[in-house]
């Protein structure tokens, strides 16, 4: 290791970023996947502004949870298959943190992105410059929690039998409360309601999840690792 | 103290649990065929016709148990489930899968009713009121409970990642329905209110009362009984399963 000091959550975030960029076709398809999805629904509805209007936040947040699902099959998969992870489950250093930096790091892949092009994708919905922000303000606080629940789902069906549509069948029904405040909190305030209580209300979705997932998550590691 | 845990730890052995269970269930089968009758009874022929809904209104003996129903199975496997992962007891994951498909069962059949009930009342099959879409949702999680557990070959796993999703969908449950709630109330107006319930006659009540104990005693039975094949296929290989099967 170069940097014997450094945490192992720090160490697990910088390992997987690294191979992340080495491998930069796995990120850019996930996003284009995200846009060709989110392209395909006015396609399917109809050109009428108004109605693409109001149905866009729903669409970008349905398009932002089928793309973390992509991702997601991908999370622990590599490291289970060359014995890493055994090595990561059997190392001194906590394997709740490593599993965090994994997360966090599968986030900055995959969540982060999606946060940045939401805007340009809220353009050709026709949405007003304010709900813009909002949109990247509720995909930047709701993206985490696809990661973080979504990891719970992969460790899971780490190695099962059919395992990535066993894991949207898992994890889709979970995530519909980030779907419900997150796709909200700019619906309610394009109808002029005000998106506090969604804004508060998906926080704290998030912290209860960046409070249980990694644990649950490595819970379900060791389970199958066994 | 340690005398009644010695007692509740022996049931937790398949080996002791098999006859027990097998006592059991026609017990709990004779109790759910006539509380169930007794509450068919009540429900269509003593209780009263009401006043706006006509007759249609009777299937209300069949959803809400069955609803209620749904909703305890889940917190029942989840009890199971903590148990189980607790205390590495072998039966706790054998009860959650024996649960599983009796649970989705009910919450199918509280789906099923309460669109032919919604049709005639509501004019509609289906509406996204929130107690129907977190009924839908709950079936999910079972659907991917019953998947998962049967994706996985080796049973020590597949009750440990049963257990966990177990767990995992029982905290998203409360926060799903009330999410589902609010986002109803934001999106459309009340033109369904199922809150504001007629008060009920007391001949309803026991009716609706005698169903829910028949679907307990129902759901015991399956589940007693479909643990005892679970136990016999997973412990074929040992001493005391050998020996039930010469006798």
């Amino acid at each position: 290791m170069t940097f014997p000091h450094a945490s192992p959550f720090i160490l697990a975030i910088r390992r997987d970023l690294l191979l992340a960029a080495r491998h930069k076709t796995e990120i850019v398809t996930a996003l284009f996947f995200f846009v060709i999805v989110v392209n395909l629904l006015p396609l399917g509805i109809g050109p009428d502004t108004d109605l693409l209007r109001k149905i866009a936040p729903g669409a970008l947040w349905i398009g932002a949870l089928l793309a973390t699902l992509l991702g997601l099959q991908r999370l622990f998969a590599p490291d289970h298959a060359d014995g890493t992870l055994e090595q990561m489950a059997l190392s001194p250093q906590s394997f709740t943190l490593l599993v965090a930096g994994k997360i966090v790091a599968h986030w900055l892949v995959s969540g982060l992105p999606v946060v940045l092009i939401a805007p340009i994708l809220g353009v050709q919905f026709d949405l007003p410059g304010r709900s813009l922000g909002l949109l990247m303000l509720s995909l930047l606080l709701g993206t985490p929690i696809l990661s973080l629940i979504g990891a719970v789902g992969a460790a899971l069906t780490l190695g099962v039998r059919g395992g990535g549509a066993l894991l949207s069948l898992l994890i889709l029904p979970l995530y519909i409360p980030a779907l419900i405040f997150g796709a909200g909190a700019v619906e309610a305030d394009l109808a002029g309601l005000g998106a506090e209580g969604h804004f508060s209300l998906l926080g704290a979705v998030l912290l209860v999840s960046l409070f249980f997932a990694p644990w649950a998550t490595t819970a379900a590691l060791r389970v199958a690792l066994e | 103290m340690s005398r009644s845990l010695v007692n509740w730890f022996k049931y937790a052995s398949p080996a002791s649990f098999y006859p027990l269970a097998g006592r059991m269930i026609p017990y709990f089968a004779a109790a759910a065929a006539v509380l169930g009758l007794a509450g068919l009874w009540i429900g269509l022929l003593v209780a009263p016709t009401d006043a706006q809904q006509g007759e249609g209104y009777r299937i209300i003996f069949v959803h809400v148990p069955a609803s209620w129903m749904s909703m305890f199975v889940y917190c029942v496997m989840a009890f199971w489930s903590a148990l189980g992962l607790a205390f590495k007891t072998r039966l706790s994951g054998m009860m959650t899968a024996a649960l599983a498909p009796t649970g989705a069962l009910f919450a199918f059949l509280s789906l099923w009713t309460g669109a032919l009930w919604g049709k005639p009342m509501w004019g509609a099959w289906w509406v996204w009121d929130a107690r129907l879409t977190s009924q839908l949702i709950l079936f999910f999680l079972y659907l991917g409970f019953i998947a998962l557990q049967s994706s996985i070959d080796d049973p020590r796993r597949a009750d440990k990642a049963g257990a966990l999703l177990a767990l995992v969908g029982v905290i998203n449950v409360p926060i799903i329905y009330f999410s589902v709630q609010w986002w109803n109330t934001l999106h459309q107006g009340a033109s369904v209110s199922m809150t504001k319930a007629p008060s009920m006659a007391h001949t309803m009540l026991a009716g609706m009362l005698l169903m829910a104990l028949a679907f307990w005693a129902y759901t015991i039975a399956v589940a007693l009984a479909r643990v005892r094949c679970i136990m016999l296929e997973r412990e074929l290989s040992s001493e005391w399963v050998k020996r039930n099967a010469t006798e």
